[in-house]
């Protein structure tokens, strides 16, 4: 009973950080944006009205109240511009997710099968360009890429290409850009699920009659599954939303909806319309969450 | 139902080779050596396992017995040697290839697929009729006792019952040589005691051929009917437990196997099938001339502690006084009750310590020896037996 006492408050006071934390810089600000996307723009300061005044009395709030409306979400839906960004957004985010898992997996595979000195060596190595800024490191994109770049001069050294290839402003150089950027999110995660996994479990299988292709598939990646959602999530989320790679390295003929966002709010100064599109951007990336805990739950059930 | 069990059909995994009878040659391991390194992990072994035998493989930790292990199941390539499973030689097949099963040390169960489906997981890559695996699969579980929790994950299920899940899936493809790889470390004391027995009838009554590792002599002795018992990379003795413990080819298998007494001396002469030693510890003892000639230099006479007799004043058996020509006075210098039987050390007059294990035959210790008490410790020629040092 008195280990309880002491230890209680500390405790409980632990496990209310987290929800502080979030009511303070989540849910607060999320209340701004959401009461910001109700309003209507307006040659003003802030950029917006109606404005809550909470000195001028309770019938101007309620006006104020009466103002909101909805119509910036109806424009969206209604404007070919923001469904297509969200398309072109959720489309990059697919194939760059999966093509990061296929880069990333055997990778990460790799490192867990080295001997463990050898493995923090590689460790180091995968974190090591997170040193440079990000930035830096797409304008060294953008170098490489570059008309008379390096990857231009190899190719043309090794006689692959007779003409310098027309790298910058295409989907290829997003996608090398976003694959590059995005690389160790995915591996981290891979390699510490593949890591723990103990290698008898591959070797009980191939006793068992497995053949190499058939271990991985029914052994060592149902295992790293959740390795496998922790990386897809990390890279999928934070690409539909992406705004300076596709920004610097992509063509300019069609937009993802974080450079979309960013033409609102600070080209056309419609904070309205641009808190409406960052709200359903946040819906659209709330749906694979709850999906992937939905699975999650699932299979706890079925070990019941 | 389980009876009825044939007895192997892994012949047919093995390309149509008939399974030897009981008794014959099933596995012969000619000359096998693997390296790691510098290591010499397994330095020339050659063994012969007959089908239907429960071999163990004893030694303690590091001496290779695992790695020659590993090696019939495909795991490591022997660098020398051949392997040769009903006359073919699978040194370099791949695991997946062989007709051997393995029951791994901590199990090494799938922790995704259920009780269920870990069995069936070699059946299914078998190409076995679905409904065929789930006949067989009903049958594993009936026979290592776990109906009821076939759903189940392995980590809802106890230590014991994992061991039997680990079982049933390295049966469940009836394979003509099953490994165990230390099965029964990762059990306590009595449920080990009694999984022995268990899987000593399972053997017995599949008529199968077990293949167990084990640092643990006791389970070796109590399971095995023949044991190899191996040091650094080499096969020291091979032979039935009785024989390892009462005729054990060297001073270190002596001591490796059961406790003994070791007294070191030479050969000093000849009294008909008698020899002589001279010992420094115990002074000169007779010992039964042994089958294999012993050459001149140092020798060791080993004596088991329950060989050793105690008593207050000299030799009390009818024949004692003629057969108990080895006696040696001391006294009482430690006492180790174990329940069933008590360990006394004796010190002896001479300076060497001997030890005797006394079965505690009465509740009442009437017999029971005390500290410092002058004791005589006797033992017959016939129970020593003389090693090279």
């Amino acid at each position: 009973m008195s280990a309880r006492r002491i230890f209680a408050r500390p405790a409980r006071f632990a496990a209310i950080a987290p929800y502080v934390w979030m009511v303070l810089f989540f849910l607060v600000p999320f209340a701004f944006v959401l009461k910001i996307s109700l309003s209507q723009t307006a040659i003003a300061q802030p950029p917006y009205e109606p404005v809550f005044d909470l000195t001028a009395g309770w019938d101007a709030l309620k006006s104020a109240f009466a103002a909101l409306s909805v119509d910036n979400f109806r424009l969206i839906g209604s404007d070919d511009i923001y469904v297509f960004a969200y398309v072109r957004s959720l489309t990059v985010a697919v194939t760059a997710t999966a093509l990061l898992l296929l880069i990333g997996y055997p990778i990460a595979y790799g490192m867990a099968r080295l001997p463990k000195n050898w493995q923090a060596v590689a460790m180091v190595l995968v974190i090591v360009p997170f040193w440079t800024s990000f930035l830096i490191r797409i304008y060294a994109w953008i170098n490489i890429l570059q008309h008379d770049g390096l990857l231009n001069q190899i190719l043309l050294a090794l006689h692959l290409v007779s003409q310098p290839v027309v790298w910058l402003s295409t989907d290829s150089a997003m996608y090398i850009g976003i694959v590059y950027s995005y690389l160790p999110f995915m591996i981290l995660p891979l390699y510490a699920t593949l890591a723990k996994m103990e290698p008898v479990l591959e070797e009980a299988a191939s006793d068992l009659g497995a053949p190499p292709g058939a271990v991985f598939w029914l052994v060592t990646f149902p295992l790293s599954l959740p390795g496998v959602g922790a990386g897809v999530l990390l890279c999928f989320i934070p690409i539909v939303g992406e705004f300076v790679i596709p920004d610097l390295l992509a063509g300019s003929n069609s937009l993802m909806i974080g450079q979309t966002l960013w033409l609102e709010f600070f080209t056309n100064k419609d904070w309205p319309v641009a808190s409406a599109a960052a709200i359903v951007l946040l819906v659209v990336l709330l749906l694979p969450l709850l999906l992937y805990e939905r699975l999650q739950k699932r299979q706890l059930e079925q070990g019941r | 139902m389980t009876d009825e069990l044939p007895r192997t059909d892994a012949a047919a995994n093995a390309g149509g080779d008939a399974y030897p009878a009981a008794g014959q040659p099933l596995l012969c391991i000619e000359g096998v050596a693997k390296a790691f390194g510098a290591f010499r992990a397994v330095d020339g072994v050659s063994l012969e396992i007959k089908a239907g035998e429960f071999f163990a493989l004893l030694g303690p930790s590091g001496c290779g017995k695992t790695t020659l292990l590993r090696m019939l199941a495909g795991f490591e390539a022997p660098d020398e040697g051949r392997i040769l499973l009903g006359g073919k030689d699978i040194a370099q097949a791949l695991p997946h290839e062989r007709p051997i099963n393995m029951m791994f040390q901590n199990y090494a169960l799938f922790p995704h697929l259920s009780v269920r489906d870990n069995i069936a997981f070699g059946l299914k890559r078998a190409g076995m009729a679905r409904a065929e695996i789930a006949t067989r699969v009903a049958e594993m579980v009936a026979l290592v006792k776990l109906e009821g929790l076939e759903k189940r994950k392995p980590d809802q299920l106890s230590g014991g019952q994992r061991q039997r899940v680990a079982l049933a899936r390295a049966l469940a493809r009836r394979p003509q040589l099953l490994l165990l790889d230390e099965p029964l470390a990762a059990l306590d004391k009595k449920l080990r005691e009694s999984t022995q027995g268990e899987l000593m009838e399972l053997q017995r009554r599949l008529g199968m051929t077990f293949i167990i590792v084990t640092h643990d002599q006791e389970e070796a002795m109590t399971m095995a009917s023949r044991i190899g018992v191996m040091k650094s990379g080499k096969l020291a003795q091979v032979a039935s437990p009785r024989e390892l413990y009462e005729a054990p080819r060297s001073r270190w298998i002596a001591e490796f196997v059961g406790d003994v007494n070791l007294f070191d001396g030479e050969s000093k002469l000849r009294d008909g099938h008698r020899l002589v030693i001279g010992t420094r510890d115990a002074g000169s003892l007779v010992v039964a001339e042994p089958r294999e000639p012993v050459g001149a230099g140092r020798l060791a006479v080993a004596i088991r502690p329950e060989k050793v007799k105690l008593s207050r004043r000299g030799p009390v058996s009818e024949a004692g006084h003629e057969t108990a020509i080895n006696r040696l006075d001391g006294v009482i210098a430690d006492i180790c009750y174990l329940g069933g039987t008590t360990t006394y050390k004796v010190k002896l007059d001479t300076g060497g310590m001997v030890q005797a294990s006394v079965a505690n035959s009465a509740r009442l210790d009437v017999d029971a020896y005390s500290l410092n008490q002058h004791v005589v410790a006797w033992f017959t020629p016939d129970d020593c037996v003389v090693l090279q040092s």
